[in-house]
């Protein structure tokens, strides 16, 4: 009698999601509208149904998502009866009158950091599921999976809290909360292979579509939205492409690709060289430790 | 597939980082533009020479320094298995990351560095990973490019080790030649070493056998949350949601709730809305019982034919993980999977020399990566397995009532 992996992996994420509702009182589940949270959503569906999920789903609209995302985004919510908050960071920008970046590739992924923390003491969230993955970044290869913040959402990575066996130590003091990640052991193809195999429901845009496209530094990126502002050696194109990850407009590209079913997805991504955030996140190559620093700033 | 979830362990800079780095640059499982970040980074630092270390030492301080400061986690596959590796920190300071680690895992790598054969940190990883009862232990010699890929150097060691490892409870040692640097012995067999004809590290893990490893005889189902949605529709239902820790539960099943030892049969057992005949070690799923009983989180469902103990006078090896050192008298929160409890320390049994393996009684405190045997009592009834025999069911965790934080790994007998 043994479990395949894909369902280890499966019963210590319902494990995990079930430990939140059992230590915390009042917690959430990000939801950024991409396979990785569309997959805890999923999740959460096998840990609480019959029941209701002890969590809303709190979405941080940074203002340049994908109408396709948004509007999968309602959808899920209101097809499976869950609670949907959304914050918005223009609102923040307005009322704490940030600065917003400008110049090349400037995003608002840093300012979605103060929405998050305003929005976690709005609702006095104590823990906040997220679907970060360890396989996607260096630094995230070294977060716990109750990984405790401190009022300021900082993750301290020198003074994480032992974590043993399945035992998930959630005690915090006012005012500090909890991130917790219960795919933290999945890699992308793990997410892919069990999105197929419990045919899951994702946006249109993680399939091969063609789309109007600015070429620059070898990324493509989004037209859409008018988020992304064309520069003079911007090429314009249409291509046939797919979103890997999807996130901001302003940080994520699309990947050439003719898969349009999720047979083909995979087959791509078992074949391909090139990481997920390498070849789609245009935030992430700033500097060697932009998302260590990111975390300790209170980011997800 | 089967999945391995394996640790590499053992002194400062004896090459932990430098093996896995190493393990997946060879079994072609890096990505090219993470090698390239690793190849820049290399630049900044060395001669030019790629250095396999950073593809697991993310952290800022790690690269600055030059060593691991907490557990990082990689994954990868083969055409026979799944792997998670977690690259543990060798320097004492940050002996509580490598317990983290090591929690979990099924097998430890134990790196000796050639040229010094089995030092204090060998000794302490190799006590804790038998402590934490993980199975199946590989000693990397490594670094063998220093010694000439010396046979003798090689063969002494291993005596060396496995006259420690007596006094262990590994199922399995085996003893590997190796260079990380250059990769004899990883995943491809070494050209300076004709005299080894064992496998290389690679072939070892892919083969390495892991049935035995589950618990499937003692059914236990600590009780995390309580599903009970009182809608309309919904107006009776009642289902206890966990995950099968070791065991098997079926249908009809008599089970036993404790520590208030109430009996009931199994009803049904739900997983995401459909009904199943058996669930088993480590599923989560939904039970239902045939009577209505007040359970709620932290209590354990057993089967009634095997029943662990149930007392509120524990005994357990420690391993303590804070600075601020534990006395007899002092009080904690503990947390045994879904159960907690408020404790006391009575007494400190002894402690253990990480050396020698020798104990040592009428000790008055245990300090920070101090092992010991201690005795506790709890506020409530704990119920419990002996580790050696259940490994989920036999390990608790002590939090510090102030501040909250992890302290004491606790391995309960
Ligand atoms: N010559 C030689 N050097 C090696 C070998 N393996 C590792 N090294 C070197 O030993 C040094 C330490 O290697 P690391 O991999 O960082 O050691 P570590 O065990 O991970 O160290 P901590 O994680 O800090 O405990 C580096 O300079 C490596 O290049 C080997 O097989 N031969
Ligand atoms: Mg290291």
């Amino acid at each position: 009698m043994k479990l395949d992996y894909l369902d280890q992996l499966e019963s210590e994420a319902i494990h995990i999601m079930r430990e939140v509702a059992g230590q915390f009182e009042r917690p959430a589940l990000l939801f950024s509208g991409g396979k990785d949270s569309i997959t805890l959503v999923h999740l959460a569906r096998k840990a609480f149904r019959p029941g209701k999920f002890p969590f809303p789903l709190v979405h941080i609209d940074t203002g340049h998502n994908f109408q396709e995302a948004l509007d999968f985004r309602d959808w899920l919510a209101e097809s499976l009866g869950e609670k949907l908050i959304v914050r918005y960071v223009e609102d923040t920008i307005r009322e704490k009158k940030l600065k917003e970046p400008t110049g090349r590739n400037a995003s608002r992924n840093a300012l979605q950091t103060f929405t998050l923390l305003d929005t976690i003491e709005e609702f006095e969230f104590d823990a906040c599921i997220g679907g970060a993955r360890r396989d996607e970044e260096k630094a995230r290869a070294k977060e716990r999976v109750f990984s405790v913040r401190d009022e300021f959402g900082s993750w301290d990575p020198k003074r994480q809290r032992p974590e043993l066996w399945d035992t998930y130590n959630g005690k915090i003091h006012k005012g500090e909360n909890v991130r917790v990640f219960p795919i933290s052991n999945w890699t992308e193809l793990d997410v892919w292979n069990y999105i197929k195999r419990e045919n899951i429901s994702l946006p249109p845009i993680y399939f091969a579509h063609d789309r109007e496209c600015l070429l620059r530094d070898g990324k493509l990126l989004a037209t859409a939205g008018g988020v992304i502002q064309r520069e003079e050696a911007d090429e314009l194109v249409t291509r046939r492409v797919r979103f890997r990850t999807v996130g901001d407009i302003s940080c994520t590209a699309a990947v050439e690709s003719n898969a349009d079913t999720l047979e083909a997805v995979i087959a791509e991504i078992q074949a391909t060289r090139i990481s997920e955030r390498g070849e789609t996140r245009i935030d992430d190559q700033v500097s060697e430790a932009a998302m260590e620093d990111r975390k300790k700033g209170g980011y997800f | 597939m089967d999945l391995l979830r394996f640790i590499t362990c053992g002194s400062v800079d004896d090459g932990k980082s430098t093996l896995i780095g190493r393990l997946l640059y060879d079994s072609k499982s890096i990505l090219a533009d993470q090698l390239e970040a690793v190849e820049r980074a290399s630049k900044n630092k060395n001669d030019g020479e790629i250095d396999l270390a950073l593809l697991t030492d993310g952290l800022r301080s790690e690269r600055e320094q030059g060593i691991t400061i907490d557990v990082a986690y990689r994954y990868f596959q083969t055409p026979v298995r799944k792997f998670i590796i977690v690259d543990a920190p060798g320097h004492i300071q940050y002996t509580r990351n490598m317990v983290t680690g090591a929690s979990n895992c099924q097998l430890a790598i134990v790196l000796v560095d050639a040229r010094n054969g089995v030092v204090e940190q060998t000794r302490r990883h190799s006590l804790i990973a038998s402590m934490l009862g993980i199975p199946h232990l590989v000693v990397a010699v490594n670094k063998m490019d220093l010694v000439d890929y010396s046979e003798d150097v090689f063969s002494n060691i291993c005596i060396q080790y496995a006259e420690l490892a007596k006094k262990l409870d590994a199922k399995q040692v085996t003893f590997i030649p190796m260079s990380a640097l250059n990769g004899d012995n990883v995943v491809d067999p070494s050209q300076n070493m004709s005299w080894y004809d064992g496998p290389t590290l690679l072939n070892y893990l892919e083969t390495v056998e892991l049935d035995h490893d589950v618990n499937l005889t003692d059914a236990r189902f600590p009780v995390q949350y309580v599903i009970r949605p009182q809608t309309p529709d919904l107006h009776d239902y009642g289902g206890y949601a966990g995950k099968i820790t070791s065991g098997i539960f079926r249908k009809g099943d008599a089970v036993t709730v404790l520590p208030s030892g109430e009996t009931s049969t199994v009803e049904a057992i739900e997983f995401f809305e459909e009904v199943k005949d058996e669930a088993f070690a480590p599923m989560s799923v939904i039970l239902h019982l045939a009577d209505d009983i007040d359970i709620s989180r932290g209590n354990l469902i057993v089967k009634s034919d095997s029943q662990p103990v149930v007392t509120q006078n524990i005994e357990a090896m420690l391993c303590w993980m804070d600075t601020k050192e534990l006395k007899v008298g002092s009080k904690y929160t503990l947390q045994h999977g879904t159960f907690r409890a408020r404790c006391v320390v009575r007494d400190i049994a002894y402690q253990l020399n990480v050396n020698t393996y020798e104990e040592t009684e009428g000790v008055e405190s245990i300090k920070l990566n101090d092992i010991a045997r201690v005795v506790l009592k709890t506020s409530q009834p704990i119920s419990f397995d002996p580790y050696t025999k259940n490994r989920v069911n036999g390990g608790a965790i002590l939090i510090d009532e102030t501040s909250n934080v992890t302290v004491g790994a606790l391995m309960l007998t």
